[in-house]
């Protein structure tokens, strides 16, 4: 909402200082997004002047004209003017020599076009009122100025602009009367409220239910027939005519001005008027020609399958929610008799059909209220968030159809002439306010303050509640005193005693609360699983790997890029359905292909050697999830409602990926680089599990997106008996896929889902041995395509309890060794706990591991 | 004992002789002083301590001397023989330290080489920061909660009093997806219902991670960010506990000179709400009030929905946006810094932030 301060300075005394306004409109909850001095845009000379004469130029391309203007001194000055609408006659704005203009253009005295320009005619662009530049800015003859007068108060540029962000519980801000209010309370000064007007009910021809026939006036007959067939939709229509106007008449400049400020361009007198008595009231209004009506109109629910075309030219779907106004006159041919077709969206935008017209001479001003529930679905389904619309889903007062109406009349026939008639229409459902019940020490309960109750309902009333004192809710001894609230009509967001309990510690200020740190019971610290999420990631940043955090949106694209065969649970993905790009509307199913991303983009800014990871959630949906219960807020849902909407939730486990290209050690005086590889991308696998206190299983393994040649299966050893949880891959990526992604040959790459991987128990200490060890090597010679891994199983599984510790330290294979064959050295350690080992102790150990290979593998014993 | 009867044997008799001696040790120093090196030193001893030494020789001539003059003799050549090692000791201790220095100086190394064959990697600066500000929490007697991210749009919305045609609720920039009733959880706050539903009272929670809104890239925007916020919900809480807390917070994340200012503002789920400033006296800019995040006291209807009896607890939330809080902070002035991934930003940041 933008505003100038004059225009409220008619309703409330407040300091015209922007400083002490921003600080009070920002202490009553009114975000300002931006305050304008205008008295300060323009610093200089700016006076009224009069064109005495407009020579044209000739000799130019464009037309130019040299004036002599009459600024209220002896003699007239010469000012050359582009603008084609310059004549003589006019009153304008001149900014004379030393003036300086918004955008620090200075005026001075100069040559141009072959004369001297004294000073400068000024557009409304140009003095920073709008973005009018077409000509410039002519002041009408009614302003009542003459030439050599300020300037700055006939254009608005003696006023203070603000624009204020409004919360959604606010929506009675979204007027001058709203925000004068409250600036009301934040100097503590009256409030002039413009809605306290007498309107005309002499002629009121008031048509609701709760009337008494005895009373029912029946002196004036209805301005127009009008009837409601949904008051559920729309509790009050209200309407008045005003007849024979001049179509001519254009709104008064301080209309257009304040209008221009809030951003609402001025149209017609008629439309003018509504818009401006909503920017005044915040009581939203629709003007329509009567002429162009052929019989009554009907307030109802639109019928499937109707559509209008409203004032911005789209022809609509209609739903059978909206609410349309309809006219009766005109057949429906998928309605019965009587239901009309809709000549206006209620509450959101007019028809074409039944818009004011340049030559029309008759209006008819509705000001109703709308559900807002309604308004707020309607809007969105025709994303159609007018003004209008804005205001209704936010709450309008329903009182004030009567007095926005008077003043929309009183406006119309002042500067458009014409008749009013005598009737006034008013079918009125609204219900009253409720009552809060709440204990007068609420609100110094919540805030940590002691009001006395008399403050409390005072601040309470100052907002416009009703407040009489109440019964406890809990009568006895220590019975609480109660109050009973009744909110003001423009407060349909004060429903509860919480609601009442912000408006107190609001106006009493929000700065009085005071700063105590509550103790919280000893807590429990960090679960196992946050705790090894951290260990991982330190485990991985210390061993080279830097963290990145992607964006988690993919493309079925990528999924085929990747190789994934169809069936494989990857492919089954959620989408969203309004993704920010149409290309990655895929939520991740694998962190691979968002990681590869970040990857690219690292390559692409010229790095080379690249090693990252992350950590973070995919979504896994299982087949034919259906979706989330609607459940209620009135209470704690119940665990079966609870228990459907966690089965409607796919399931998002914690992955962490690694990725690396380039040299994981970079080359340098010491020699060269090692290239990263396979090896690098397995023992990054190693590292998670080991900072997750897993015991790590190496297989050599199949699955996209890897090299089939190059991929582990990682599994975690779950203990004695226990199978083996396959927890990941790593290794080489196809090279296919490096193709594909435009990734280099041999990037490396592993995931693993942390949450698969059980959390660790608690560690037994190991008992150690202090006797000496008895060290063996031995070289295996075995079929090359046998693991390394399984060879090492069979040598610990054979050796028995003697054996410490087994580590390969040679691979290799030779024309010697033959064809096929290679060979593995091992260096076995062998402890006894309770004695040193004699060497036959250990041979003997070491020729049960080699016989347990031989088994196993078919290894055998090099140089045996 | 015959041999005290054999002759006087004039020629050994004169190595016991008092300048023999005496010429012994000159001669020992003179040569030793002369030794170059240990090894030259080592060449020497034999010569001068050794068996055929003139102070060895000596010795063996007591032998032969009368009872009455051994112990005199005895006593010349011990001392004689004691002033020659002592020169020899001196010596090699002297070269002792100068080998010690030469070989220390011949294996002096150019310490300036680098030896950067691992590469560091690092943390996000997101993630620690939020690690952080769990730590103080914790450190608090609050606990870590968290939540899915692909949510119920019950628990981001309606458990809030986020009704489904409420105007806040078409504020969100809320992504949908193709699963009826689920939403990308547009804030943590979904965490809170999910806490109250799940846990014991009372609850003192910090709920960090990551959120969604359809907001598009730009320097100050991004449609995946991250948040923190904090719930308690205990007996007697009233909104002055909420500033404790806030002040605490801001000083432990700001210095000492850290407070909070409030500004009245709206959210669904709590009632009164507000906005908060923090003092940040080292902003890159000069100190200043910085726009944190919002808070406020829970509203009743939330803990209605959640289970928990509104006349008998009360609490408070608050919540900051993660990368708001790292960009005044840090003096980082770009959003896309922060979600691009470059590994030139990130590693600036280390282990920890």
């Amino acid at each position: 909402m933008r505003i100038g301060v004059s225009w409220l300075r008619e309703y409330v005394d407040v300091p015209a200082e922007p400083e002490a306004l921003e600080q009070a409109l920002v202490r009553m909850g009114l975000e300002v997004e931006e305050i304008v001095d205008l008295r300060t845009t323009v610093a200089g000379p700016l006076v009224v002047g009069r064109v005495l004469s407009a020579e044209l130029l000739t000799k130019f391309k464009k037309p130019i004209r040299y004036c002599q203007v009459d600024v209220g001194e002896a003699d007239p000055r010469g000012i050359v003017c582009g603008a084609p609408n310059v004549a003589e006659g006019q009153l304008v704005v001149v900014a004379l020599p030393g003036a300086v203009l918004p955008g620090n253009f200075a005026i001075a005295a100069r040559k141009t076009y072959d004369h001297v320009s004294d000073g400068m005619i000024c557009s409304v662009r140009e003095l920073g009122l709008g973005d009018d530049h077409a000509g410039i800015m002519v002041i009408p003859p009614s302003a009542g100025v003459k030439p050599g007068d300020e300037a700055r108060p006939v254009v608005g540029l003696d006023d203070i602009v603000v624009e204020v962000e409004i919360t959604p519980d606010r929506g009675y801000c979204h007027s001058a009367r709203g925000i004068a209010r409250e600036l009301s309370h934040a100097f503590g000064v009256p409030f002039r409220d413009p809605a306290r007007i007498d309107y005309d009910q002499s002629g009121s021809a008031r048509l609701t239910p709760r009337d008494d026939p005895d009373q029912s006036p029946a002196a004036d007959p209805v301005p127009y027939p009008i009837s409601v067939r949904d008051t559920v939709g729309c509790d009050r229509f209200a309407a008045r005519l005003v007849r024979g106007i001049d179509p001519t008449a254009q709104a008064p400049e301080w209309m257009k001005q304040r209008l221009s400020v809030a951003g609402i361009r001025s149209i017609s007198l008629p439309v003018d008027i509504t818009n401006y008595v909503m920017l005044e009231l915040g009581q939203p209004m629709h003007a329509f020609d009567p002429d162009r009506l052929t019989g009554a109109l009907l307030v109802r629910r639109a019928l499937p399958g109707e559509r209008l075309t409203t004032l911005d030219g789209v022809d609509r779907a209609l739903d059978p929610e909206d609410m349309v106004i309809c006219d009766t006159g005109l057949a429906n041919p998928l309605a019965p008799e009587g239901a009309g077709l809709p000549v206006s969206l209620a509450a959101v935008m007019g028809g074409e059909n039944s818009e004011m017209q340049p030559d029309s001479v008759n209006v008819l001003f509705e000001a109703a209220h709308w559900d807002p529930v309604m308004v707020s679905r309607t809007a969105r389904r025709h994303r159609l968030l007018s003004e209008a619309a804005k205001r209704w889903e936010r709450g309008v007062d329903p009182q004030l159809a009567l007095v926005a109406l008077q003043r929309a009349v009183t406006l119309m026939t002042e500067y458009g002439g014409g008749q009013l008639e005598p009737g006034v229409l008013d079918i009125d459902h609204v219900a009253a306010p409720n009552p809060i019940v709440m204990p007068s020490s609420l609100p110094g309960r919540v805030a940590g303050i002691v009001y006395p109750e008399q403050r409390v309902a005072e601040l309470l009333m100052a907002i416009g509640c009703e407040v009489s004192p109440g019964q406890p809710a809990d009568p006895g001894p220590s019975a609480v005193p109660a109050l009973v609230v009744t909110p003001p009509t423009w407060r349909p967001d004060l429903l509860q005693p919480a609601d009442l309990v912000e408006e107190v510690i609001r106006l009493d200020g929000y700065n009085k609360v005071d700063s105590v740190l509550p103790v919280a019971p000893a807590g429990n610290g960090l679960t196992a699983s946050q705790r090894r999420r951290r260990s991982v990631g330190r485990a991985l940043a210390e061993a080279g790997y830097v963290e990145a955090l992607s964006y988690p949106f993919t493309s079925p694209g990528v999924l085929d890029a990747l190789g994934l065969p169809d069936g494989d649970p990857r492919r089954i993905t959620v989408r969203l359905t309004n993704p920010l790009s149409d290309e990655e509307p895929l939520l991740r199913t694998t962190l691979l292909p968002t990681l590869f991303g970040t990857l690219r983009r690292n390559l692409g800014r010229g790095q080379r050697d690249v090693a990252l990871y992350e950590m973070g959630l995919v979504f896994l949906r299982q087949p034919g999830q259906p979706g989330a219960p609607a459940i209620g807020v009135e209470s704690r849902p119940s665990e079966a409602d609870l228990a459907a909407t966690d089965a409607a939730i796919p399931h998002q486990p914690w992955h962490v990926a690694a990725v690396l290209v380039g040299d994981v050690e970079p080359a340098g005086w010491w020699g060269a680089g090692r290239p990263a590889s396979w090896a690098d991308a397995i023992e990054a696998a190693r590292i998670v599990l080991d900072a997750a206190g897993a015991r790590a299983v190496v297989r050599a393994g199949q699955q996209a997106p890897w090299h089939p040649g190059r991929c582990a299966e990682i599994l975690v050893d779950n203990g004695p008996g226990e199978p083996e949880t396959v927890v990941g891959y790593a290794g080489e990526l196809h090279p296919a896929v490096c193709a594909a992604l435009e990734l280099p040959r041999g990037t490396a790459v592993m995931e693993l889902d942390l949450d698969a991987v059980a959390l660790p128990g608690v560690i037994v200490a190991p008992r150690f041995s202090t006797y000496p060890p008895a060290l063996i090597d031995v070289a295996l010679v075995v079929d090359a395509a046998t693991p390394a891994g399984e060879v090492q199983d069979a040598l610990v599984g054979g050796a028995g309890p003697l054996l410490e510790a087994v580590r390969l330290f040679d691979v290799y294979s030779s024309e010697q060794l033959g064809e096929g064959r290679k060979s593995l050295a091992y260096k076995l350690t062998f402890r006894a706990p309770d004695r040193t080992l004699t060497g036959e102790e250990a041979v003997a150990a070491r020729d049960a591991a080699v016989a347990e290979a031989a088994r196993r593998v078919g290894a055998v014993l090099r140089g045996a | 004992m015959a041999y005290r009867n054999d002759p006087y044997d004039p020629k050994q008799a004169a190595l016991l002789d008092q300048a023999a001696l005496d010429d012994a040790v000159a001669a020992a120093e003179k040569a030793f002083a002369e030794a170059a090196d240990l090894d030259a030193l080592t060449a020497l001893r034999p010569a001068h301590l050794g068996d055929r030494a003139p102070v060895s020789l000596a010795r063996r001539e007591i032998g032969a001397l009368p009872p009455a003059a051994k112990a005199d003799a005895g006593a010349r050549v011990n001392a004689a023989r004691a002033a020659i090692q002592a020169v020899h000791d001196a010596r090699r201790a002297v070269l002792a330290v100068e080998r010690e220095r030469r070989v220390l100086a011949e294996e002096a190394v150019d310490v300036t080489l680098p030896w950067d064959r691992r590469p560091r990697g690092a943390r996000h600066p997101l993630t620690t920061l939020m690690e952080r500000i769990g730590d103080l929490f914790v450190g608090m007697g609050y606990e870590v909660a968290e939540g899915p991210e692909l949510e119920a749009e019950w628990y981001n919305f309606d458990a809030l009093n986020i009704a489904p045609d409420h105007p806040s609720r078409g504020l969100m920039d809320t992504f949908f997806v193709d699963i009826p009733g689920l939403v990308m959880r547009t804030h943590t706050s979904p965490v809170q219902a999910r806490t109250m539903l799940t846990r014991p009272l009372p609850i003192y929670i910090v709920v960090p991670g990551r959120t969604y809104r359809t907001d598009e890239l730009d320097a100050t925007h991004t449609p995946v960010f991250h948040q923190v916020e904090g719930l308690v919900v205990d007996k007697g809480i009233t909104m002055a506990h909420l500033r404790g807390t806030l002040d605490h917070f801001a000083r432990a994340m700001f210095g000492a000179q850290a407070r909070t200012r409030w500004r009245p503002h709206y959210f669904p789920f709590t009632e009164p709400s507000a906005e908060f400033d923090v003092w940040f006296a080292e902003h890159r800019d000069g100190p200043r009030w910085v726009e944190w995040g919002g808070c406020g006291m829970v509203n009743p209807r939330v803990l209605r929905a959640c289970g928990v009896d509104p006349d008998e607890y009360t609490g408070f939330a608050f919540g900051m946006g993660i990368e708001r809080t790292l960009m005044f902070r840090n003096g980082i002035s770009d959003m896309h810094d922060m979600v691009e991934g470059d590994v030139r930003f990130t590693r600036a940041f280390g282990m920890e932030g």
